[in-house]
């Protein structure tokens, strides 16, 4: 293009036709007649984790309002699902949370299930266990890399990635893919592990702990991190759960709220972890708590893996009529083919009821609702993300720090956009 | 370049000006640190330890779009975030690269609905496609090499 053709379509973009009118109400009177600043963050800035834009109010460097502005992500995920079979539109939940692809395969998967009351083998749930607790610490790992990188600890992510490298592998294994696997399916997961998968998870929970122990050692006591983070971003406990916070950032603040233990689901209440609890509710607290989240769900893992080895038997729902047969019985069985065939032309018909379904993910509480037609295609489908919840406590969060306590507690809370705007 | 191993340790380098260019570019670009979804965060796997794009001359990630050589379109392009990306775009000093990485931002992927925009190089030129969902940190990592390869292909004549 040519320079002046290029200038001229900057010029364009930067007319601004609104007035100061349209924030009236939003932002304070001040702002208005120029007393305080107003502060564009985003939706292009390293810290909001994604394209997050943020309308700051600031006097001085405190923050007085600050208005999220959501949806730069917003991708149509829960339309697009109206329009496929109910496994055909397993794939679009993987690109949600993108941190952790397996829980939303989980709490779609266990939608579907609940609403066609399909069974779910034991071997299928240990495996599913399995990975939503390696999803579980592959998500605090990025959000540790990040976190540390926003309050300017640069070394962290590089140590924390190279162990998310091992469990990105793991998922490989697993299901052919590093991130957006598909892996668990209504009726149970689509294959069986491979053979070279126990021993590889073997050794990674033998090194894990280490790890965990060398991130402590990085950040847990060291001054600067504690300056950064303690006191700051201070959740009230009545806060966090008028505005629906779940997960960590509600844990952080002293909650004892896990869907784990509260409602548990997949053969959760059969394993033995403790849910850890925070004080005083403000960064340093939710810190705490996804490092002491990771040794948790090595408790489980460690359970888990052990469990998978004496339990043998199907790794999918024997119920034909929603779940495809083996490959090997293509070629012997008639009623085989025909099974197969059908599900994967016209996928199975659903009931016309509405059902809720909630797990816990690495974030909070997320849950799928479902509206079945009786036809093979859900009449709505909705996802319930704790991203969503987090971004609108931050307005109230945020109030009062100053500007550069707000990167620590977007990072704090482990916001999504993709989660937050699907 | 390899003129150096030929001469010895004279101290002399001769090569042309347009292939001296084209190798300093090369060696040094600078990429937007900037992520729109999924794919962006195989391209923070990319950065990291296993992948190390570092390697190539990448390590520095500019924040603001006057310091950056290379724009990688990582992730899905909604219709509300297209403009934002425009003007990304329009800020960055020539020279200027765009590498389109995976399927949604090469072509709008699975999503062909209401809210994405299908392929970025509807509002913007792209040098590179890189396919997949998401593209693997190796794919990425060939993404970048093709584009180093047409770099050093640039003509002087072309520049003006
Ligand atoms: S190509 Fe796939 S991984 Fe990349 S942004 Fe699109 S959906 Fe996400």
């Amino acid at each position: 293009m040519a320079v002046a053709e290029r200038y001229q379509s900057i010029e364009e973009q930067r007319r601004w036709e609104g007035s100061f009118d349209q924030l009236r109400g939003l932002v304070s009177e001040r702002a208005i007649t120029g007393e305080t600043m107003l502060l564009n963050m985003g939706p292009h800035h390293p810290s909001t984790h994604g394209v997050l834009r943020l309308l700051l109010e600031l006097d001085g460097e405190q923050i007085i309002t600050c208005l999220p502005d959501i949806g730069f992500l917003h991708t149509g995920i829960e339309k697009s699902i109206e329009d496929k079979s109910y496994e055909k539109a397993l794939p679009l939940t993987d690109r949600m949370d993108y941190l952790s692809p397996m829980s939303n395969n989980m709490v779609y998967a266990s939608a579907v299930e609940k609403l066609l009351a399909l069974d779910v083998p034991e071997r299928a749930q240990i495996i599913r266990v399995i990975c939503l607790e390696l999803a579980r610490c592959a998500s605090h790992l990025v959000w540790l890399g990040t976190h540390a990188i926003d309050m300017g600890a640069m070394s962290v992510l590089l140590y924390a990635f190279r162990e998310r490298e091992r469990i990105l592998g793991m998922f490989e294994m697993l299901s052919g893919q590093r991130m957006m696997s598909s892996y668990i399916r209504p009726g149970g997961v689509w294959r069986d592990v491979p053979a070279d998968f126990l021993p590889t998870i073997k050794q990674f929970l033998a090194d894990f702990p280490a790890k965990v122990d060398d991130y402590e050692a990085l950040l847990t006591r060291n001054p600067i991190w504690k300056d950064r983070a303690q006191g700051v971003g201070v959740i009230e406990p009545d806060i966090a759960l008028a505005h629906g916070m779940t997960g960590p950032a509600l844990r952080g603040s002293g909650v004892n709220w896990d869907l784990r233990k509260a409602q548990p689901y997949s053969g959760y209440e059969t394993y033995e972890f403790n849910v850890p609890l925070g004080e005083h509710g403000d960064v340093y607290d939710r810190y705490l708590i996804r490092i002491q989240e990771f040794r948790e769900s090595m408790k489980i893992l460690n359970q888990a893996v052990a469990r998978l080895e004496r339990v043998q038997g199907p790794y999918r729902s024997e119920n034909r009529k929603y779940c495809p047969p083996l490959r090997s019985e293509l070629g012997q069985s008639m009623e085989a083919v025909i099974h197969h065939f059908k599900l994967w032309t016209y996928g199975y018909d659903a009931p016309d009821d509405e059902i809720y379904c909630a797990i816990e993910s690495p974030r909070g509480e997320i849950g799928c609702y479902i509206h079945g037609t009786g036809a093979n295609k859900p009449r709505r489908v909705h996802f319930k993300t704790p991203s969503f919840m987090h971004i609108s406590a931050l307005p109230v969060v945020s109030k009062g720090y100053l500007l550069a306590d707000m990167v620590a507690i977007i990072g704090s809370v482990d916001i999504v956009l993709g989660d937050c705007d699907r | 370049m390899g003129v150096s191993e030929k001469l010895g340790n004279l101290g002399v380098v001769t090569t042309t000006v347009e292939q001296a260019v084209n190798w300093a570019r090369t060696g040094a670009m600078w990429p937007l640190l900037f992520g729109l979804a999924c794919c962006a965060i195989e391209y923070m796997s990319s950065q990291a330890s296993s992948y190390d794009l570092s390697r190539f001359g990448m390590e520095l990630n500019r924040a603001t779009p006057r310091q950056a050589d290379l724009l990688i379109v990582s992730g899905r392009l909604t219709r509300k975030m297209a403009p934002v990306v425009r003007q990304l775009y329009d800020q960055m000093a020539e020279p200027k690269w765009v590498i389109s990485m995976g399927d949604c931002a090469s072509c709008g992927g699975v999503y062909n609905n209401y809210a994405i925009v299908q392929g970025v190089d509807e509002i913007i030129p792209v040098d590179v496609y890189i396919a997949g969902c998401p593209p693997r940190p190796e794919q990425l990592l060939h993404g970048i090499l093709t584009l180093h390869e047409k770099v050093k292909g640039e003509r002087i004549a072309d520049w003006a």
